[in-house]
């Protein structure tokens, strides 16, 4: 009590209320914290109600692709896609364009750790010929390797995809539908751009046979 | 000798027909223990849901689960794990193929005010509340593919009720993603999505 008192004495007043602002900033700012994880928790649940619960990927009426060890780079780049109008997917603008930037970089980072098998359901008779095409190209159609961009394990750098374990119709819908969906924004052009070309010239077979090969990888 | 051989003859054909019209009695038999509760028509009758039109795929694995007790709501304990328990692979099979094909009609019993907000929450979802579009899994015209049900034209009532299960805790052996989806929708909400879906075609 003589402590106490004597604590209370020698310290000096504006000290004290310097002490108790100091705790207050830093229970307000735990406060922040635990509410962002509670705001990124829900969102990261919210993307796997369809993208599935390890975010391995989904068949639903539409193919719903794999985000699991997704490039982060990739992820970023896709949401800001839809927000912009580059990408067209009535369903993903309505999703992305509420979230925030950190919001967008978290989730990314949480998606590129995780790690589950593929979901599979590719026939595979067509993966031989998938990982010719993948691995060499078409030199006859003058179509590069997609190893030299997404690379021998198809896992992707930067903005440009990872492609190991991507769903079968979901790769194929893409490759079919490129020109229509990507890179839709004249006044921001894209690294969708790159793709076009090989897109275009792939034939529905090859497109099969690579979208299969690719869905098996681990 | 031609008489014996036209009496065999005669054997035969009455043993064929038999037996084509009594394969045809059991199958009617078991859509008809179906039809008592689901309808004449299997258009749906009070708890009992439509089945005409439905996925047969859905009919299929649900009878399964119904077999299995993974689907665990009240009504499917008290009606439909007894109706399960005895149906071979082959006759699950085969009802849900028949059922499948049959034509159906829309119950439109829902809220006529709701449907707006439900074809909204439907078709895009509420990002903001972290609720999914159903239309991404359930299709355009809620018609379902594969095992993913048909909701369009179902009744409001069942509609409303199954919503209402998946955020109680039933059924959750189906796994994800419908207890969490429907878990986090409001009663409003739910009463909004019913209402819509009852009167698609």
């Amino acid at each position: 009590m003589i402590l106490v008192r004597d604590w209370r004495r020698r310290t000096p007043k504006g000290l004290g209320l310097q002490t108790t602002i100091v705790a207050a900033v830093f229970v307000i700012a735990g406060h922040a914290n635990a509410m962002e994880t509670t705001a990124l928790q829900a969102k990261i649940g919210y993307c796997q109600d369809c993208h599935g619960s390890s975010a391995q990927g989904y068949r639903g009426y539409l193919p719903i692709p794999r985000l699991a060890g997704q490039q982060t780079g990739y992820i970023e780049n896709q949401l800001r896609a839809f927000i912009e109008h580059r990408r067209t997917n009535n369903i993903m603008f309505n999703v992305a364009h509420t979230l925030s930037p950190a919001m967008i970089s978290a989730l990314a980072a949480h998606f590129r750790d995780l790690n589950p098998p593929p979901i599979g359901g590719a026939p595979r008779e067509l993966v031989a010929a998938g990982e010719k095409i993948f691995q060499d190209g078409v030199p006859d159609a003058n179509i590069a390797a997609c190893a030299a961009c997404h690379g021998p394990q198809a896992s992707g750098t930067g903005q440009i995809p990872r492609l190991a374990g991507q769903l079968y119709p979901y790769v194929i819908k893409e490759l079919m539908n490129w020109g229509k969906e990507r890179g839709q924004n004249p006044t921001v052009p894209d690294t969708s751009a790159i793709m076009s070309p090989v897109a275009h010239s792939l034939s529905r077979s090859q497109i099969e046979a690579v979208a299969a090969y690719v869905s098996y990888l681990k | 000798m031609m008489k014996h051989f036209r009496f065999a003859t005669a054997i035969v054909a009455f043993i064929c027909l038999a037996a084509t019209s009594s394969a045809g009695r059991a199958e009617s038999l078991a859509v008809r223990n179906c039809t008592w509760c689901h309808g004449g028509g299997a258009q749906g009758y009070l708890p009992a849901p439509r089945l005409a039109g439905q996925r047969a795929e859905y009919i299929w694995h649900q009878l399964l689960e119904f077999g299995r007790h993974t689907r665990d709501n009240p009504f499917s304990k008290m009606y439909m794990w007894p109706a399960a328990a005895n149906l071979s692979p082959k006759t699950a099979h085969d009802l849900a193929t028949y059922f499948s094909a049959l034509p159906a009609k829309a119950a439109n019993d829902g809220e006529t005010a709701l449907i707006a907000q439900g074809r909204a929450i439907y078709q895009q979802g509420m990002p903001d509340s972290n609720i999914v579009a159903c239309v991404v899994c359930h299709g355009p015209a809620a018609e379902g593919v594969r095992e993913i049900p048909r909701l369009g034209g179902l009744e409001y009532s069942y509609l409303k009720r199954r919503l209402e299960q998946w955020g109680q805790g039933y059924n959750v052996a189906a796994g994800p993603p419908m207890p969490h989806i429907a878990g986090n929708l409001s009663p409003g909400d739910v009463e909004a999505i019913a209402s819509y879906l009852s009167f698609l075609k």
